[in-house]
């Protein structure tokens, strides 16, 4: 019978093998549906990558779509790595955009490199505000965090619209011809552009070094600093981060700051190197903040491999954008990335448990909640919410947990 | 104000409702067995796009149709989360990313707008849709006949799934054992009930709701297909799980206000009050949160489920 046990440690071939195995999965997968689709799998899959890493301009293109993804993905990794959940990347990342269209706009004739400085400060403030305010109602609150920023979201997403669409504010272009037929926002100076210096024809945006930076910073942090070990003494177990003296609430708002800068950060980006100016309705289109969260979870909320991930979703956007038509449907880049991360999902099962064949013994069930009423074997369930992808078992800062 | 414009408003609140209603009860029951599935705007969408397409395509008289359009759509949406269930519920997987997964997988850019595509469901016209009924052929009655007795037959199935879902949560056994799998999986194992079971059969439920859900639109509200059209309602619909407190009766009411919500800012407006829509968009949200707050995370006290979101096992 098959057997499934706990894995007690992993061996280093075991962990290399099982991701690259369910991205093999994945490809076969997707390789199937395009079969069925009628679409031919080997000319798309050429498309692609000639359409997102080899042709010069794709490639440009990739890193500039990569790089928000990128931060917003550090941004659910700060957060997920001690067992509290912002999943309201994509709100802050508004939020962002907004400071950052407002400073741009107000700094106009200023040096390029002052302007986007203010824009990257001002934006990470401002998403810094809106992380805030699930950050404080969980730790003085016991308020569910993952809801209140999933709701966040929406309110941050409405509040943007409203700005563009239903007002008259200071972000929106009245005076155009264009502006006049349909509302869009101001175009911030040309100064305030992110440069994207050219490596061998390739742009190299500057959103893109002060991401890699950020995810080394994170890297160490979360590896070599008190707080990344505040961070993992928390997620192991909140009560016991608490008997050693820290200051639990403080650290839950630390970090939600933290990760709120890293998504406002996200949203200056998006502004400097992609839209220059406030545009509600591709934000919407695009949900970086969304595909940042799975970047993380492909990444195993490893900072760096989340690097890896966000680039690897940036080219799949990318290719989707510039291939879409009658052979590429607008659906398809979403749906790829959905079984690439389903693959990799189910293979972070095969990190935390094994599976064995062994002969039937008798009296000998096979464990993983099977419905005979036996005596559980372990008295205490574990209470995770971090299962399968790379978080050990942390347990969940719980309601009762931080009161 | 005069009473048509009241009469409009409340068959706003439950036409428009009806939806998040199917939705929010599906995800209401596999929340209260402590799954909390936040893909349901991705279900609601594929359901939306296999439904829409099922009525296009197939032949036959127009019942009939509808029928296997709405399962499915329903079973759609019940695929979805069977996939969800497999890997969060067996395989331990994080609900969080793994719902939000369902949710993008299934959005704009995903697998709904690729049926479509391949479907070629937009700009076409539905052949056949959910038209009002006359009930007991009382629709003439002054006041009460034009909102209960001549609605489509989406609106009454969504009061047959408030009433069926609250019966069943408070007055069956399975439904006992239910919230008490999402309270303590592990008192609930104890005591014999499947726990794995109990949450893959309502997770499943869930999905084959917000499918459902999903086909309303297609199939009665807008008949018709754009990519994205329920523009982010799965995430209301979780808010209002949460504003409901887990409590099937209060998500209609809750389901209502919204319906009549939307239409409220086009009422005001021809009154010459301007809010603008975002206003009134934005508050279900906002309401969601202060809800939470004002619980102050005693879902103990409030009934929320407290093993919501925890995998369960039996091996340590």
């Amino acid at each position: 019978m098959i057997r499934i046990e706990r894995r007690l440690s992993l061996k280093l071939w075991v962990r290399l093998c099982v991701p690259l195995g369910s991205l093999l999965v994945a490809f076969v997968i997707i390789t199937l549906l395009l079969f069925l689709s009628g679409v031919g799998a080997w000319s798309t899959y050429s498309a692609m990558i000639s359409a997102s890493i080899t042709s010069t301009s794709g490639l440009s293109e990739t890193f500039v779509i990569a790089t928000p993804i990128v931060l917003t993905g550090l941004c659910a990794t700060m957060t997920f790595r001690m067992g509290i959940y912002n999943i309201g990347g994509e709100g802050q990342l508004y939020m962002g955009a907004m400071a950052a269209t407002a400073v741009a706009l107000e700094l106009h004739g200023e040096p390029g490199y002052v302007i986007i400085i203010a824009m990257s400060v001002a934006a990470a403030l401002a998403g810094c505000v809106w992380s805030l305010i699930p950050g404080l109602l969980r730790a003085y609150f016991s308020t569910n965090e993952i809801l209140v920023s999933l709701m966040l979201n929406y309110v941050a997403g409405y509040f943007i619209s409203y700005l563009i669409f239903d007002s008259r504010s200071y972000w929106r272009n009245l005076t155009s011809a264009a502006g006049q037929v349909y509302p869009i926002g101001k175009t911030i100076p040309a100064a305030s552009w992110w440069p994207a210096p050219s490596l061998g024809g390739v742009g190299i945006p500057l959103g893109l070094m002060v991401a890699i930076v950020l995810a080394a910073v994170c890297a160490v942090c979360l590896r070599r600093s008190t707080l990344g070990f505040k961070m993992r003494t928390t997620a192991g177990s909140v009560s016991a981060a608490r008997y050693a003296g820290l200051n639990v609430r403080r650290l839950i708002v630390v970090v939600m700051l933290i990760s709120g800068a890293l998504a406002g950060i996200a949203g200056a980006v998006q502004v400097g190197s992609a839209s220059h100016a406030l545009d509600p309705t591709g934000l919407e289109q695009v949900q970086y903040g969304y595909a940042g969260i799975i970047a993380a979870a492909l990444g195993a909320f490893d900072p760096i491999a989340v690097f890896a991930a966000g680039l690897l979703l940036g080219a799949i956007n990318s290719s989707g954008s510039i291939l879409v038509g009658p052979s590429f449907p607008i659906g398809l880049t979403g749906t790829i990335e959905w079984i690439v991360l389903f693959s990799v999902i189910s293979g972070g099962f095969l990190l935390n448990f094994r599976v064995r064949w062994r002969p039937r013994a008798s009296g000998h069930k096979a464990g993983l909640g099977r419905g005979e009423p036996t005596v559980p074997s372990s008295s205490e369930p574990t209470p995770t919410l971090a299962g399968g992808i790379g978080i050990s078992k942390s347990t969940q800062v719980t309601e009762r947990g931080a009161r | 104000m005069s009473s048509s414009i009241e009469v409009s408003l409340v068959v706003s609140g439950l036409t428009y409702g009806a939806p998040l209603v199917l939705a929010g009860t599906g995800e209401l029951l596999n929340e209260r067995g402590g799954v909390m599935n936040l893909g349901v705007d991705g279900m609601m969408l594929v359901g939306a796009a296999t439904g829409f397409w099922t009525a296009l395509t197939l032949p036959g008289p127009s019942w009939f149709v509808l029928l296997v359009a709405s399962i499915a759509a329903g079973a759609a949406g019940a695929l979805m989360a069977a996939l969800f269930g497999v890997v969060c519920i067996s395989w331990h997987a994080n609900q969080i990313v793994t719902g939000l997964a369902l949710a993008i997988g299934g959005g704009t850019l995903g697998l709904s707008s690729y049926l479509a595509s391949v479907g070629n469901l937009a700009g076409t016209a539905p052949r056949h849709i959910f038209n009002p009924i006359d009930l007991f052929g009382l629709h003439g009655l002054p006041g009460v006949g034009p909102v209960l007795f001549h609605e489509n037959l989406i609106v009454y199935l969504s009061w047959i799934a408030t009433a069926g879902t609250a019966f069943y949560l408070y007055r069956t056994r399975s439904g006992l054992f239910l919230r008490a799998v999402g309270e303590d999986p592990a008192a609930a194992d104890a005591m014999g009930v499947n726990v794995v079971r109990y949450r893959y059969a309502h997770t499943i439920l869930g999905g084959f709701m917000a499918g459902l859900g999903g086909a309303s639109y297609t199939l009665a509200l807008i008949p018709s297909w754009t990519n994205g059209l329920t523009a982010g309602l799965g995430f209301i619909v979780i808010g209002l799980v949460i504003l409901s407190l887990w409590n099937p009766l209060l998500l209609f009411g809750g389901a209502f206000l919204f319906g009549v919500v939307i239409n409220l800012g086009y009422v005001l407006d021809t009154r010459g009050v301007t809010v603008p829509p975002e206003f009134f968009a934005a508050l279900p949200y906002v309401a969601a949160i202060a809800t939470l707050v004002l619980l102050r995370g005693g879902a103990r006290r409030s009934g929320g489920p407290q093993a919501l979101g925890r995998p369960y096992s039996r091996v340590g």
